[in-house]
């Protein structure tokens, strides 16, 4: 069994005692080295779920445990070191004047030697291919290389959890890819695990795993074609489904068998085509 | 209320070692009762653009007529003030713009800066509440209580009090779940058909683009590369994917499929699903592969 890297146990939140749970009785696992998109309507608990990851907040009820330590405030700090957050505004995440400096800033609140700080912040900018903005302002990039700096941030740190929270939805197509492939290399090459909370249904197809939240619960977790195929249950939780999925649909009710699991394109495409050489 | 351009340019920081040409030789017509999307980059122009729309920037030369207003690079313009009643500008995020105590006070804000009594602008707070979807019982509430979803139907709801004839929206999904996204985006679409107000959406959404609007405008490098319905515009695709932008999934998947196949499925690119569907299925009911 794959070593479960998040846990949460029975958790329950909320942000006063008067407010309504903006979490209730929440249990699932995230295993090291998987991709885990999180979906759900606006406020159905998402965000809040990241920042109980980090100790941004604390649970009401319940437990978290983030690499097998259990989120308090005396361990705060560890679980903060390897847990890594990117934000939706790339605007609201830069402190330094430079790229470099903005990377370095964290290292430096860590107390790292100058020596390994630099070799840490040009192997982190190398990594989301931004090296050659090494001593550009952060201001004059734009909002993919600005995202892709942030994660340098956080990969500074040498996380093994990055969360990303909506952290492509303010970018223009060009700049949400550029992100979503330079997080899916390091995925691969440094073994990190990702927690992606999203919107964008394709990105989700893409991941090793979904959880859909509805209303502070879990309402269904699964692999994406398991999810995908409930469907107008889907819609009826203020989501959608992808493109394939649809069209898969559309051509169901026209009388072709088509598996309703077939989730990537490329896929789609060759059995359209296979079909046709069947007739 | 016609929109009308006439090479018109746009340059920041003019006469400064920071000049920059932002926009030039734009020539369009927006006009009354229509729908335009405007797709492009991000730094093809969009933005500079929409904030002419208004009067928030004036070319640097060429003119802008905005109803019967001409605005070219004199300095100063009067009469700026009211053509602002009559093209509301809904920016990205506009929740962030929300601070009142409550909804009502939020919404009516705008008119009783524009002169209209408490009574009047509270009238229309409580229209336009109606036009954005949200009941009476919201007037009251802090806007900051609210969901993301009803805090931009709220910011929209004070730029629709004060009774625009052209609402400009400048990427209005950005963050809502997709149903939040269809939500807003049927409203200005019956906003458009039921209340005659002239929609300019600027949206990354190829899919928005060509399900909502009559007209594109594709933005590229400063200057208009393209002006047609969605059906001219995406009649040719390759042109859009060599600009780097999308192009509608159901176009995108036609094209994939015509590659494998190495023939072409339908008379035209599918701008929509529906379509696509209709040529797959022509496909697979031909005898012979053409």
């Amino acid at each position: 069994m794959a070593n479960k890297f998040v846990q949460f146990n029975n958790v329950s939140f909320r942000y006063d005692e008067e407010a309504p749970y903006a979490l209730k009785n929440v249990s699932f696992s995230v295993f090291e080295g998987e991709w885990l998109a999180i979906v759900g309507h606006n406020g159905s608990g998402k965000s809040t779920l990241a920042k109980l990851m980090n100790g941004l907040l604390f649970p009401e009820e319940g437990d978290v445990y983030i690499n097998h330590l259990k989120l308090s405030e005396e361990l705060v700090w560890d679980i903060r070191d390897q847990v890594g957050m990117v934000f939706q505004n790339p605007d609201n995440q830069f402190v330094g004047t430079t790229v470099q400096d903005d990377v370095a800033f964290g290292l430096e609140n860590h107390g790292i030697p100058r020596d390994e700080m630099v070799e840490r912040v040009h192997e982190a900018l190398r990594h989301v291919n931004m090296v050659d903005f090494l001593d550009q302002e952060p201001h004059h990039l734009s909002g993919g290389q600005k995202q892709r700096v942030a994660i340098a941030s956080v990969l500074a740190l040498r996380p093994k959890i990055i969360i990303l929270d909506e952290a492509t939805s303010m970018l223009d197509p060009r700049g949400r890819n550029e992100v979503l492939e330079v997080v899916r290399e390091l995925k691969n090459k440094e073994n990190l695990t990702i927690i992606s909370i999203t919107h964008d249904l394709d990105e989700a197809a893409k991941a090793d795993r979904i959880i859909v939240m509805n209303k502070g619960q879990v309402y269904r977790e699964g692999l994406p074609e398991d999810i995908f195929m409930m469907d107008d249950e889907l819609t009826k939780l203020g989501l959608d489904i992808p493109f394939t999925t649809k069209l898969v649909k559309s051509l169901r009710e026209n009388g072709y068998d088509i598996p309703k699991d077939i989730l990537q394109e490329e896929k789609l495409v060759d059995y359209i085509w296979k079909l046709k050489q069947n007739i | 209320m016609e929109i009308k351009t006439k090479h018109l340019e746009y340059v920041y920081q003019k006469n400064s070692p920071f000049e920059k040409r932002a926009l030039y030789n734009i020539n369009i017509t927006i006009p009354e009762n229509s729908y335009t999307a405007i797709i492009g980059h991000t730094g093809s122009g969009k933005s500079t653009l929409l904030q002419h729309f208004n009067g928030l920037l004036q070319p640097t030369s060429g003119e802008i007529q905005i109803g019967d207003l001409v605005i070219g690079s004199e300095k100063k313009k009067k009469g700026l003030k009211s053509i602002r009643k009559k093209v509301g500008i809904v920016f990205q995020f506009p929740e962030h713009q929300l601070f009142e105590e409550t909804v009502e006070k939020d919404i009516c804000f705008g008119p009783m800066n524009f002169g209209l009594s408490e009574e009047e602008a509270k009238i229309r707070a409580k229209k336009a509440l109606k036009q954005v979807g949200l009941n009476e019982e919201f007037l009251q509430k802090s806007p900051f209580d609210l969901s993301g979803g009803q805090m931009r139907r709220i910011a929209i709801a004070g730029v629709l009090a004060m009774k625009p004839e052209v609402l400009v929206l400048d990427e209005p999904t950005a963050g809502l779940d997709p149903r939040g996204r269809t939500e807003i985006m049927d409203m200005f679409y019956s906003l458009y058909k039921q209340h005659g107000i002239s929609i300019v959406l600027v949206t990354h959404s190829m899919e928005d683009a060509s399900k909502y609007a009559d007209h594109i405008i594709v933005m590229h490098k400063g200057t208009v590369y393209k002006y047609g319905t969605p059906r001219e515009i995406f009649d040719s695709p390759e042109e859009l994917i060599k600009l780097g932008l999308d192009v509608p999934e159901s176009i995108r998947f036609q094209l994939k499929l015509e590659e494998k196949i190495g023939a072409q499925i339908g008379k035209q690119p599918s701008i929509s699903i529906n379509e696509l569907t209709d040529n797959i299925l022509s496909y697979l009911k031909r005898g012979d592969i053409q």
